[in-house]
C-alpha cells in the first residue's frame, strides 16, 4: 500500500504521464504495446486512422500459410 | 533520453466513443456517399461509418465530407441515433503526454504508381494495385470478396500481374531498393485467385523470383504448378487499353519469342513499398536521422535503436520487410525500451481486483441468456426477439435478453450487472466465436464474483447467420438449436481454478552466437540471471567464420566487444564446451542439467531461449574436395581477410551459386548467399580491380537495400550469368594456353550461346543447413521442427519468435538463415517476449486440463503417447501403472481423451457429461 501511494504521489495531476509512447497501430505496434504493457509499462498507443490494424488489416490471407489476416 | 514530451493533435472523431454501441443506425440514414478508404476507395462509403466490420474499436467516425461539417446542413444522423452519440461540434484536442521512450512503429506507404504514366494507372478502369487487389480477394472488400472489374463489373478471367512496380529502379520516382514482399504475396494472390475462380488463367511477369523467407520457396513452387498459371520473365509494360472492351494490352519480351503483347481482362501492379509519407517531418518531430532512402537510420549491430537515445523504431519503417519481422522488431523495441527503464517497471500500472468467488456449485442452475445482434450482422437474419423468448421457455433459463453488441464496454457491464440482480449463476452468450471474445465474457462473469467457466458461448455467427444469410427462417431455427445446446451444457458445467504458478526470474539461453549473446545481454541488463550455454569451447559460433558485412562492419571487432561484455556481466554466467543431457519443467519453472568445463551443472530457470545456430553444407558438387582451387563462400572470405594472394592475385575468379539448397535434398533457399557472394565480389574488386569476376546464379535474391549492393557489383563489372537448375555449370581441371583453370561452361541465356570461362579459383555459395543436433535439442525442450528441420515458431506470422511450448523462445538462424541485423532484431525480439514472462511473479495456466479416473485407467500408456507436450507420465501404484496428467503442460488439446479405450483420461470444461447433454439437446426438438 506504501509503494502504491508513493507511485501515485509522482504522477503528475494531468495524469498524461506514461513509460512509453508508441506511435502506430499496425501490427507491429500493436505487438510493441502488447509486450510492453505486459512487461509492466503504462503504454500510450497513437494511430492516425480511426481503427488500430494498419495495413495488415487491408489484407485479405498471409504467405505463406494463407491464414486470414484479422 | 528518457524524458520526453510529445503533443498530440487527437482529430475529432465527431462520436462520442463512450456511447456509440455500434450498431450502424447512423451509416444507413446517411446521405452522403464517398469513396472507401479502407477498401482502396474502389466502393462507396457514408460520410459516418465504421472504418471496416472488425474494426477496434467498433465505433462510428464521421469524415469531412459530411454535409454538416461542409455546409452545416443535415444533421441526420444526430437524430436517428438512439445513444445520443453523435457530437458534430467535437473540435480537435491538443495532448500534451510526457513519456520515458519512444517506439516508432509507423509502418510502410505502398508506392503510388500514378505517378508514373507507363503502367496506365488511374488512366485504364481495369489495371489495379497489388493493395487494390487484396481488397478484391476480401469477403469484406468492395464486392464483397467477388473479384471484379470496375469497368463492366463482371469477373476478370484472364489476369496479368507486373512484378517490381516502383522498386529495383534508379529512375527518378522509383526505388532503387527491392521492397521484399512483393513475389510471395504476388504468389498469393496466384493462389487465391485460383481459389476463387478455378479455370482463371493467370500470367505473373517477373524479374527475379525472391522466394528467400522460410517455406517461401515451396510456396512459389505451389503457384507455379497450378493449370494455368505462367510465370514469364520479361521486363513488362503496359501498352495500352481497347476503349470498347477495356481490356489491358501487356508488351514482354521473351528470349524466344522477341517482343510481344497480349491482351488481359485485369493487370494488377504489384507495387512496392515506401516509407511512411511523412518520413521527413517524422524525423524533425522526433530528431532522428533517416537513410537516403527515407527509412529510419539504424546502425548493423542494432536495426532497433535510432540515432536519438530511447527512441526505438520496430516494423516497416526499419525498411521493407514481412510480418513476422514486424512482429519480433516489436517485441525487440519492447526489450530495449526495458533496459533503459527497468527502475520504473510497474510503477504506473495496476492489478485487476476481482471480487471474492461466490460458490454456487450446491444452487441449482440459473442461466441467463443473452443473445447479441452483432449490429446487423446476426441481427439481420436471425429473428433475436424471437429467440430471445425462446431462450426463456429452455429450463433453467431464469433469465434472457438482447444485445445490440454483447461485447460494447457498456454490454459487458451490463451482463456482470445481471448477474449480481438476477442471482444468475451460469450465462450464455449467443453471438460470434468463442475464439476472440469468450476470455472477456470470462471476465464479466469474474467481475460479478462467479467462476470464469460457468460460462458458454453459442456461435450463432460464423456457424449461423454468416453461413447462411439468405435462410432467414432456417437461421433462426437454427440459432434456437445452438443456444438450446449451449444451456444444456451450462447446466452441468463445473467451476474450475486456474493455476498461478511462480516464476523463476532466471533465463537459460542455448547457443552462444550473436543471436544467443544479443538476447543473453539484454535480459541481464533488466536484472535476470541468464546461463549462456555454448556447445564449442569460445562463443561466437558462424559469426567467427564472418569478417565484414556489406555495410563495412569489422564483424570480429564487433564479436570481440559483445564476448566481452558477456564475460563482464555480472548476471550472465557462461558454460563452454556444454552438453544439455536433461530438460525438464514447464513455463517459469524449467530445471535444466549440462556438462560443462564448469563440470556438471543443474540450472533453474523461468525462460529458455533456443539459438543454436546453423551449419554449412560441405560440397559434393564442382569437384570441391577433389580440387584445392575450389572453395566454399565462407573460405573465401577467410582467404580474402587473410591477404591470400592465391584468391586475391587471381585473374578470374567463378562463384555458382545456391549449391545445395533449391534442390530435391533441400527445398529452400539459404536467403543470404546472394548477399555473401556480392559482398566477397566486390571486395575482390577493390583489392585487385583487374579481377574477373563471375557469378552464376538462377534468381539473385538481394532483396530489401541489399538490392543496392547488386547494382554496385553490376558497375564494377561483376558479371552475372543465370543458370536453369537442369542445366548446370560444369566444372572441369584443365589448361588454357598453357595456364592450369577450372574450366566453367554453361549456357547464357541472354546471349543463347555455350560459355566457357577459365577460371583460377571457383567459389561455392554452399547451402546453410540446420544442424545434426536440432532433433535432440527439439527432444529436450519439447519444442517442433519444421519440414527442413529448422525450429518451428508457434505462429508463422503473429507469433514468429515463441514456441508452442509455453516459456521457450526462439531466435537466430536456429529459425532459418538470415543475415547479422535480422538475426539481431530476433535476438531482441526474443528477450522481449522472455520478458513478458521473466517481467511478472507468476504465470497463470488454464483450469480446463486433463485429469485421469485413477481406477478406470489400466496403464496402456496410449495417452502419453497421443500427447504433444510430454503432459502425461506414469506411476506404479499397487494397482498398477497409471496414468498422471501434469496440469501446468497440459494444453487442454483433448488428443489423449479420443485415444483412451476405456475413456479414463477426460477433460475438465469438456467431459462427456457436458458434451453429451449437448448432442442430447441437438436432438431433442425444439
Amino acid at each position: 500500500m506504501e509503494t502504491e501511494t508513493a507511485q501515485l504521489l509522482k504522477i503528475p495531476a494531468d495524469g498524461n504521464y506514461g513509460d512509453v509512447m508508441v506511435l502506430g497501430g499496425g501490427v507491429s505496434g500493436i505487438q510493441a504495446s502488447l509486450d510492453l504493457a505486459t512487461a509492466g509499462y503504462k503504454v500510450y498507443l497513437v494511430e492516425k486512422s480511426p481503427a488500430i490494424g494498419g495495413h495488415m488489416s487491408q489484407l485479405d490471407k498471409t504467405y505463406p500459410t494463407n491464414d486470414c489476416s484479422m | 533520453m528518457g524524458d520526453f514530451s510529445v503533443t498530440l493533435n487527437r482529430k475529432p472523431r465527431y462520436v462520442i466513443e463512450d456511447r456509440c454501441t455500434g450498431c450502424t443506425t447512423c451509416v444507413e440514414y446517411c446521405p452522403v456517399e464517398y469513396p472507401d478508404q479502407f477498401n482502396q476507395e474502389i466502393s462507396e462509403n457514408k460520410a459516418v461509418h465504421i472504418f471496416f466490420a472488425q474494426a477496434i474499436p467498433l465505433i462510428a467516425y464521421i469524415d469531412e465530407s459530411c454535409l454538416y461539417l461542409k455546409e452545416k446542413k443535415c444533421r441526420i444522423c444526430e437524430n436517428v441515433c438512439k445513444a445520443d452519440a453523435i457530437d458534430l461540434g467535437q473540435k480537435a484536442q491538443k495532448m500534451e503526454i510526457k513519456v520515458a521512450a519512444i517506439v516508432l512503429a509507423t509502418g510502410y506507404d505502398t508506392y503510388d504508381p500514378s505517378l508514373k504514366n507507363e503502367y496506365g494507372y488511374g488512366r485504364m478502369t481495369n489495371v489495379v494495385t497489388s493493395m487494390d487487389f487484396e481488397r478484391l480477394l476480401c469477403a469484406t472488400g468492395p464486392y464483397e470478396g467477388e473479384i471484379l472489374r470496375a469497368s463492366d463489373r463482371k469477373h476478370p478471367h484472364k489476369i496479368a500481374w507486373i512484378q517490381c512496380v516502383g522498386s529495383r529502379r534508379v529512375t527518378p520516382g522509383d526505388n532503387s531498393y527491392c521492397s521484399a514482399v512483393c513475389c510471395s504475396y504476388t504468389q498469393k494472390q496466384v493462389i487465391l485467385t485460383k481459389d476463387h475462380d478455378a479455370d482463371a488463367k493467370l500470367t505473373v511477369f517477373h524479374n527475379d523470383i525472391r522466394s528467400y523467407g522460410k517455406d517461401f520457396e515451396r510456396y512459389y513452387q505451389r503457384a507455379e504448378e497450378l493449370s494455368d498459371v505462367r510465370f514469364i520473365r520479361s521486363y513488362t509494360t503496359v501498352a495500352r487499353e481497347d476503349p470498347e472492351t477495356k481490356n489491358v494490352f501487356v508488351r514482354y519480351a521473351t528470349a524466344n519469342d522477341g517482343v510481344k503483347e497480349e491482351e488481359f481482362d485485369m493487370v494488377v501492379l504489384s507495387v512496392g513499398l515506401n516509407p511512411p509519407a511523412d518520413y521527413q517531418g517524422l524525423a524533425d518531430k522526433f530528431g532522428i536521422e533517416l537513410t537516403e532512402h527515407g527509412f529510419c537510420l539504424a546502425s548493423t549491430t542494432n536495426p532497433i535503436g535510432t540515432t536519438r537515445p530511447g527512441v526505438y523504431v520496430c516494423g516497416a519503417f526499419q525498411g521493407p520487410m514481412d510480418i513476422p519481422e514486424s512482429v519480433f522488431t516489436a517485441s525487440g523495441a519492447g526489450t530495449q525500451c526495458g533496459e533503459l527503464l527497468d527502475y520504473r517497471r510497474g510503477g504506473l500500472t495496476r492489478e485487476r481486483v476481482y471480487p471474492a468467488e461466490k460458490d454456487v456449485s450446491q444452487e441449482k442452475p440459473r442461466i441467463g441468456v443473452f443473445v447479441c445482434h452483432c449490429g446487423s450482422n446476426i441481427g439481420r437474419v436471425v429473428d433475436v426477439p424471437n429467440t430471445v423468448d425462446y431462450a426463456l421457455s429452455l429450463p433453467n433459463v431464469v433469465y434472457a435478453q438482447e444485445q445490440l453488441f454483447s461485447c460494447a464496454t457498456n454490454s459487458a457491464k451490463e451482463i456482470t450487472d445481471t448477474i449480481k440482480e438476477k442471482g444468475l449463476n451460469r450465462v450464455v452468450v449467443a453471438a460470434c466465436s468463442p475464439r476472440t471474445l469468450e476470455p472477456l465474457f470470462r471476465d464479466t462473469l469474474r467481475e460479478a464474483g462467479l467462476n470464469q467457466y460457468y460460462y458458454d458461448m453459442a456461435n450463432i455467427r460464423e456457424h449461423c447467420s454468416w453461413c447462411h444469410s439468405k435462410e432467414k427462417e432456417e437461421s433462426t431455427r437454427k440459432a434456437q438449436d445452438i443456444i438450446r445446446m449451449s444451456v444444456a451444457r451450462a447446466g452441468h458445467l463445473k467451476p474450475l481454478q486456474e493455476m498461478d504458478l511462480p516464476v523463476n526470474k532466471a533465463a537459460l539461453v542455448v547457443g552462444g552466437g550473436l543471436a544467443g549473446m544479443t538476447s543473453a545481454l539484454s535480459m541481464a541488463n533488466q536484472g535476470h540471471e541468464v546461463h549462456l550455454v555454448e556447445k564449442e569451447n569460445d562463443l561466437g559460433g558462424m559469426a567467427r567464420r564472418l569478417h565484414y558485412t556489406l555495410d563495412g562492419l569489422d564483424v570480429q571487432e564487433y564479436l570481440d566487444r559483445l564476448v566481452r561484455q558477456v564475460y563482464r556481466h555480472p548476471a550472465i554466467h557462461v558454460y563452454t564446451n556444454a552438453e544439455i543431457v536433461e530438460a525438464t519443467g514447464y513455463v517459469g519453472n524449467f530445471v535444466t542439467k549440462l556438462t560443462s568445463d564448469r563440470g556438471p551443472s543443474e540450472i533453474k530457470h523461468g525462460a529458455t531461449i533456443v539459438a543454436v545456430g546453423v551449419d554449412v553444407y560441405k560440397p559434393t558438387e564442382y569437384l570441391y574436395g577433389q580440387d584445392e582451387r575450389v572453395l566454399t563462400h565462407l573460405e573465401l572470405e577467410e582467404r580474402i581477410s587473410s591477404g591470400d594472394e592465391a584468391v586475391t592475385g587471381a585473374q578470374t575468379l567463378v562463384m555458382i551459386q545456391c549449391v545445395g539448397c533449391r534442390n530435391t535434398d533441400r527445398n529452400y533457399c539459404s536467403r543470404v548467399c546472394c548477399s555473401e557472394s556480392i559482398k566477397n565480389a566486390l571486395k575482390l574488386k577493390e583489392i585487385n580491380p583487374e579481377m574477373d569476376v563471375y557469378i552464376l546464379f538462377r534468381d539473385i535474391r538481394t532483396y530489401g537495400m541489399l538490392e543496392d549492393y547488386y547494382r554496385e557489383a553490376s558497375a564494377e563489372d561483376v558479371k552475372f550469368i543465370r543458370y536453369e537448375p537442369e542445366n548446370p555449370p560444369q566444372v572441369e581441371a584443365t589448361e588454357e594456353e598453357g595456364r592450369p583453370v577450372l574450366q566453367v561452361s554453361l549456357m547464357d541465356y541472354v546471349l543463347g550461346m555455350e560459355l566457357a570461362i577459365g577460371a583460377d579459383i571457383v567459389t561455392l555459395a554452399a547451402a546453410v543447413i540446420p544442424r545434426e543436433d536440432n532433433k535432440d535439442i527439439s527432444q529436450l525442450f519439447k519444442v517442433s521442427l519444421g519440414p527442413d528441420d529448422f525450429f518451428k515458431e508457434a505462429h508463422v506470422k503473429l507469433r514468429p519468435v515463441d514456441f508452442a511450448t509455453d516459456g521457450v523462445y526462439l531466435c537466430g538462424t536456429a529459425h532459418y538463415p538470415k543475415h547479422i541485423p535480422e538475426a539481431i532484431n530476433q535476438a531482441y525480439g526474443a528477450a522481449g517476449r522472455a520478458l513478458t514472462l521473466l517481467s511478472n511473479d507468476i504465470v497463470t495456466v488454464s483450469g480446463s486440463v486433463c485429469e485421469v479416473d485413477e481406477a478406470r485407467c489400466m496403464g496402456c500408456e496410449a495417452c502419453g503417447r497421443a500427447c504433444s507436450y510430454g503432459a502425461i507420465e506414469f506411476r506404479k501404484t499397487k494397482q498398477g501403472k497409471k496414468a498422471v496428467v501434469n496440469p501446468v503442460l497440459c494444453k487442454g488439446d483433448g488428443l489423449c481423451n479420443a485415444k483412451c479405450p476405456t475413456g479414463a483420461i477426460y477433460l475438465k470444461h469438456f467431459t462427456d457429461e457436458e458434451l453429451l447433454s449437448q448432442i442430447d439437446a441437438m436432438s431433442a426438438t425444439a
